[in-house]
């Protein structure tokens, strides 16, 4: 690698940090320095003077924000997400099994879904403005519109309640086999994979589409080269870049969606965690889930950005 | 002009729908044979029996109830969207009137926004403000205002160069009217068209959070709150919770097929004014 990549790059991760930083402080803003009173809206309007005291005292507010703000950056540097507030529990011990479950559930919808995607993406170039690109385009637009609890529980309904093939709701514990795991995940990771299909099926149609109408394509046809080679040695590496972002953006959307499909099948990941614990208004674990969706969603976005680089050495040289 | 004719069958589809949700939704006190919260049978009634559309969890009439639904659910999305488009628009256009380091701030400050995911960082703030339907058309409406305002200023950095902005500056208009009356009528067909996919997603993102228990509270109800109600039963091959879940995927896609059609026409020829 030359030294303008590694440089471009460690810009990026930089630049990724900084981000980081910055979404800190925004999380932190926002369930700390809003109007109202923080202990007041955890115990709610009935609460005795004592009892709103001693909260305000276990929760620090007494100090200074800023305080109070690089205590909790520390404690996240240095991997202490401090207590929950509901339970007394240490939050990254909890979280620790729960990231992992998301993350495995994640990463099966991410293998099912992002082949798929680009074959049937390639599909539809093929048969451009046919049925088959027509049927495609059709479906994208009613996808994006489903909410993902639709599709969720019409598979449950379906799959699960009339034809018993799954399990309807997704238990994992530790030393669970690993098929029978797999037979718990299968329905989240099918709807996953459905809410993500439709999008990154047209993105990557589009991207291909937009290499093939280019100038150096069209001349490599007019000199007679067989459409293999075309494709392979023209359109490919130029197409590369555009499907990473997309295969890129869509996994960090998958991230996002995990947290209904979570809720749907009562998966024991992140998503069910700190939707568990906003309605009880723990904040400390709200702070550090949304910090981790937060770092999850940009360290994808940056990826992305890093293998665009990579792959296409147009980006290297910004103007 | 625009025909009835020259309309694809696609949107007139769309629009019909899209009416009849609309219509349904204000009138919903004259439409609904029950009211909201009365209790009118046992749980979970089958489908076509007494009750058109059966009961819900509490034995509810789950018409009356939908039809309530649809009026919070349309109101409060469409309260979310007009705040996201009013927010987002006038800082868009003034952001990009004024430019230089006011326009980077801004836009730098909704990069950050943009950066956390909508959804985990309406959950962050939902976790300490309290469930009111204002507070939740707020965070809707400012969260989604972001991508208005990178569409609105992307817009308008095109018009502001354009010699009749200039015009407009050397006569000595102020900034007010440099945005309202120069940049805003010639900016409105791509904001229009924008206007209908951040009304599915006003609605998507209300249904989500309801169904997380975080957006409309009981007794009343969106649909995305009556999916959360009626979810128990699906395992019991009870469907309740399918309906309304189905209504927002109805209402989504009508909106969906009219917004379709109207970027469909403003990007066609010129700004698509009288070619139907």
């Amino acid at each position: 690698m030359s030294p303008a990549i590694v440089k471009l790059i460690a810009q990026r991760l930089a630049l990724g940090v900084l981000l980081l930083l910055a979404v800190s402080v925004l999380i932190f803003v926002g369930t700390q320095l809003l109007p109202g009173d923080v202990a007041q809206a955890i115990l709610g309007q009935s609460a005795t003077p004592e009892a709103l005291a001693n909260l305000r005292a276990e929760l620090g507010l007494n100090e200074p924000a800023y305080l109070r703000y690089f205590d909790w950056l520390g404690g996240i540097l240095t991997g202490d997400l401090g207590t929950a507030l509901s339970n007394g529990q240490d939050i990254s011990e909890s979280l620790g099994k729960r990231l992992s479950n998301t993350l495995f559930l994640a990463m099966w919808a991410a293998i099912v879904s992002v082949p798929l995607a680009i074959l049937l993406g390639l599909v539809a170039v093929q048969h451009r403005n046919g049925f088959i690109d027509k049927l495609i385009s059709a479906t994208t637009l009613t996808s994006i519109s489903l909410p993902e609890f639709f599709i969720g529980y019409l598979l449950v309904y379906f799959v699960a309640v009339e034809l018993q093939w799954f399990p309807s709701v997704s238990t994992v514990y530790d030393g669970m086999p690993f098929n029978e795991r797999m037979s718990a995940i299968a329905l989240p990771c099918a709807t996953l994979t459905l809410v993500v299909l439709a999008h990154m099926m047209r993105m990557t149609r589009a991207a291909i589409l937009n290499v093939m109408q280019s100038a150096y394509i069209e001349t490599a046809e007019l000199k007679g080269l067989s459409p293999f080679r075309v494709i392979f040695h023209h359109a490919f590496p130029n197409a590369i870049a555009p499907i990473v972002n997309v295969v890129m953006l869509n996994l960090a959307f998958l991230v996002v969606g995990v947290v209904v499909v979570e809720v749907i099948f009562v998966y024991p990941g992140m998503g069910q965690y700190l939707v568990d614990h906003v309605s009880k208004r723990d904040i400390p674990v709200v702070q550090a889930c949304g910090m981790i969706f937060a770092a999850v969603y940009i360290s994808l976005n940056i990826v992305a950005d890093i293998v665009a680089i990579v792959a296409n050495p147009r980006l290297r040289h910004p103007k | 002009m625009l025909e009835l004719r020259t309309i694809p069958w696609s949107a007139r589809i769309g629009l019909v729908l899209t009416f009849i949700f609309v219509f349904v939704a204000v009138f919903a006190d004259l439409v609904a044979p029950y009211s909201n919260t009365e209790v009118v049978g046992d749980v979970w009634e089958p489908v076509f029996g007494d009750h058109i559309l059966g009961t819900d969890n509490l034995g509810r009439d789950l018409l009356s109830r939908m039809i309530y639904g649809a009026q919070t659910t349309i109101f409060v999305a469409a309260m979310a969207t007009a705040l996201s488009f009013g927010l987002g628009s006038t800082l868009g256009f003034t952001a990009a009137v004024i430019g230089g380091l006011v326009d980077q701030a801004m836009s730098r400050a909704v990069d950050l926004l943009m950066a956390i995911p909508t959804l985990i960082f309406a959950l962050v703030v939902l976790s300490v403000l309290p469930g009111t339907l204002i507070v939740l058309i707020m965070v809707m409406g400012i969260l989604d205002s972001t991508r208005v305002y990178r569409l609105a200023r992307a817009v308008a950095v095109d018009i502001t160069v354009m010699d009749f902005v200039e015009a407009a500056r050397l006569r000595g208009e102020g900034r007010v009217w440099i945005i309202f009356r120069e940049i805003l009528p010639n900016a409105l067909s791509p904001l229009v068209a924008e206007l209908g996919l951040r009304f599915i997603f006003a609605v998507l993102f209300l249904s989500a959070l309801s169904f997380l228990g975080l957006g409309v509270q009981p007794p009343d109800a969106d649909w995305g709150g009556m999916v959360k109600e009626n979810k128990e039963g699906i395992v019991f091959g009870i469907p309740a919770a399918l309906i309304p879940a189905a209504a927002i995927a109805m209402l989504a896609i009508s909106v969906n097929l009219v917004a379709d059609w109207i970027l469909i026409r403003t990007t066609d020829l010129k700004g698509g004014r009288g070619n139907g």
